[in-house]
């Protein structure tokens, strides 16, 4: 058996501040390289879906360790386990919401009628300091361009079926809706389409 | 004349008209049917873990942040500020029973701590109330009589503005505001009207309503009663969904969609019941207000059942001479805490029936005494056309032979 391990203390993730929960051994040509990893980059470097399987590639040997899904995925900001998250329903911080992300969607989507993805407020101030600034700050507060695009058309969807269901009132307001979102998108000098 | 028609005489309320005054201009739109309108939104600081995850210092630094933003937001002619750290129970309780805070903020979970939970309420009318360290940093409430969700959401938008000028909230563009339970993320938006559905409960339609708020995501909840038992047919319907809809759509949904067809489906009911039996319905609502002018021990279950039938019965215009606010301000000083509060001191459970059914006695008896021009007090020949109510309360008790096993004269009065 080679030496896999699971490592349950708070280590942090080699590209991120969030705990590390996925730890890589790499063997090549004898020598040994650790990679310590948070789900979301391990996920991103395509090194989950993997288990603990040793995993033979040519010339190497790729060692996969992970926390037990489930049980010990952690939080590193404030250190809640989604095992302890199910048990009592509630969340530590803000950071747990990226942690938990994936475990999180389904939850989210049973209980909020298929809802996913935030349409409505944005808070004010933050979104007026936003659109002074750069790039990323208006992604910090409304998202990729992908996700901003998503969310219009996630508007125009929800219009269209009230208009098919001849529900005029609600269509108003979704295309209100919609105005503000393509507004916020063109920032305070812009006109709504 | 006012026979067999909702509402007060000349201005019945059609079922579906919820512009309609209802029966009260104090109680605020379709007042026949609905009871209040509340919104509450959770929010949460940026750079702060969420209550239930941090330490007593922690919770401490959110108080201190947030209090100088909350009473210099200006929300309301003056703020009360409760450092409910250092009231009492019977206090905290009385908070929960005007719905100013949360049974659970006023308490705490076993284990949790009470450290650094506060709550700001506005004064002088007690209807935007703010609690801190709740479930989430931020729980901001604001409450009216009758159907108002806009002016509710008009005011907490405008509480929800003002302590963000000053506060970073914790806001993801994808999940929104922020929440330590994910069933509020997103809007954090919570709408909940409370409705008197005492028809509908005689009807045996009320399963239909659950069934279909269902359909529709939402909640219906008995207002008073432990768990599922609804004393006194009082509902509060709430929204569940908080994310993928925006504040506009659930408002526009419960405001223009459900509530109103609720109304209409309560009033259709109510219409019913008075053709069916006009002389029962009116000797249910008199019989109550028999019971509350004489009885010397009530339980908060029976004060409140006979409240509700009285409520019901001002609604169909049976009962002239009592108006709706009454009714709802004795629902609220008839609850545990508050009778103990305007005695002063704790009392034990039969302490408290006796004071409750002396406090019951007093007000109604006042409210008859003063709102009835004396020369229509009595006049027992025209029981049929306005039924009258007995003199006074047990001040000055109606000759009646002494009943067995009640207790004597001056045994529950509290003069
Ligand atoms: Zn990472
Ligand atoms: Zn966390």
């Amino acid at each position: 058996m080679p030496n896999a391990r699971y490592e349950v203390s708070l280590v942090k993730c080699d590209l991120c501040d969030a705990e590390a929960t996925v730890h890589e051994t790499q063997i090549v040509n004898g020598q040994v390289r650790v990679r310590r990893l948070c789900e979301r980059h391990a996920a991103e470097l395509g090194l989950t879906g993997v288990g603990s399987e040793p995993v033979s590639g040519a010339g190497s040997t790729v060692v996969l360790s992970m926390n037990k899904p489930g049980t010990t995925l952690r939080c590193g900001s404030c250190g809640l386990s989604y095992a302890a998250f199910r048990q009592n329903g509630l969340l530590g911080c803000s950071n747990c919401y990226e942690v938990f992300e994936d475990k999180l969607t389904p939850l989210i989507e049973r209980a909020h009628q298929g809802g996913t993805h935030h349409i409505g407020k944005t808070p004010v101030r933050m979104l007026a300091a936003a659109q002074g600034g750069d790039v990323q700050a208006v992604e910090r507060v409304l998202g990729s361009a992908r996700e901003r695009a998503e969310r219009i058309a996630l508007l125009r969807k929800q219009l269209e079926d009230a208009l098919a269901n001849e529900q005029y009132e609600r269509a108003a307001t979704l295309r209100d809706e919609l105005r503000r979102s393509e507004a916020e998108e063109a920032g305070p000098e812009g006109e709504p389409a | 004349m006012n026979t067999g028609g909702l509402g007060p005489s000349g201005g019945g309320n059609a079922p579906g008209d919820v512009r309609n005054g209802g029966v009260d201009p104090d109680s605020g739109r379709a007042s026949d049917v609905v009871v209040s309108s509340r919104v509450r939104l959770a929010r949460n600081l940026a750079g702060f873990r969420f209550p239930n995850r941090a330490p007593a210092s922690e919770r401490t630094a959110v108080v201190v942040k947030l209090k100088p933003i909350v009473l210099g937001a200006r929300l309301s002619a003056q703020t009360e500020w409760v450092d409910l750290t250092s009231t009492t129970p019977m206090h905290r309780m009385s908070l929960v029973e005007e719905r100013l805070i949360s049974r659970h903020h006023a308490m705490g979970k076993a284990g949790e701590p009470m450290h650094g939970r506060a709550v700001a309420i506005g004064l002088p009318d007690r209807r935007l109330s703010i609690m801190i360290n709740e479930e989430d940093h931020l729980r901001l409430q604001a409450i009216r009589p009758g159907f108002d969700l806009s002016g509710v959401v008009e005011e907490i938008e405008h509480a929800d503005d003002a302590i963000e000028q000053k506060a970073d909230y914790a806001f993801s563009p994808r999940f929104g505001y922020l929440s330590a339970c994910p069933t509020n993320v997103g809007t954090g938006v919570r709408l909940s009207v409370m409705l008197h559905l005492p028809a509908l409960k005689i009807t045996r339609e009320l399963e239909k309503v659950k069934r279909a708020a269902d359909d529709l995501g939402l909640t219906v909840r008995g207002s008073y009663g432990e768990g599922t038992e609804a004393t006194g047919d009082f509902y509060q319907i709430s929204n569940q969904t908080t994310i993928g809809k925006s504040e506009a759509v659930l408002l526009r949904e419960m405001e223009s969609e459900i509530i109103p067809s609720v109304i209409a489906y309560e009033r259709t009911a109510r219409e019913r019941l008075i053709k069916g039996g006009r002389r029962g319905m009116e000797d249910q609502a008199w019989r109550a207000v028999g019971l509350l002018l004489h009885a010397r021990l009530l339980s908060t279950e029976e004060a409140t059942k006979m409240l509700s039938r009285i409520r019901l019965g001002i609604a169909l215009g049976l009962i002239p001479g009592l108006r709706l606010p009454l009714i709802q301000q004795l629902l609220i000083a008839s609850q545990p805490a508050h009778i103990q509060m305007a005695i002063g001191q704790e009392l034990t459970q039969e302490q408290r029936r006796e004071a409750r059914a002396a406090l019951l006695r007093s007000k109604l008896g006042e409210a008859f005494a003063t709102k009835r021009p004396p020369s229509r007090l009595i006049r027992p020949g025209s029981a049929e056309a306005k039924p009258e109510p007995p003199v006074g309360p047990s001040n000055r008790p109606v000759k009646r032979p002494p009943e067995p096993g009640q207790p004597g004269p001056g045994n529950g009065d509290n003069r």
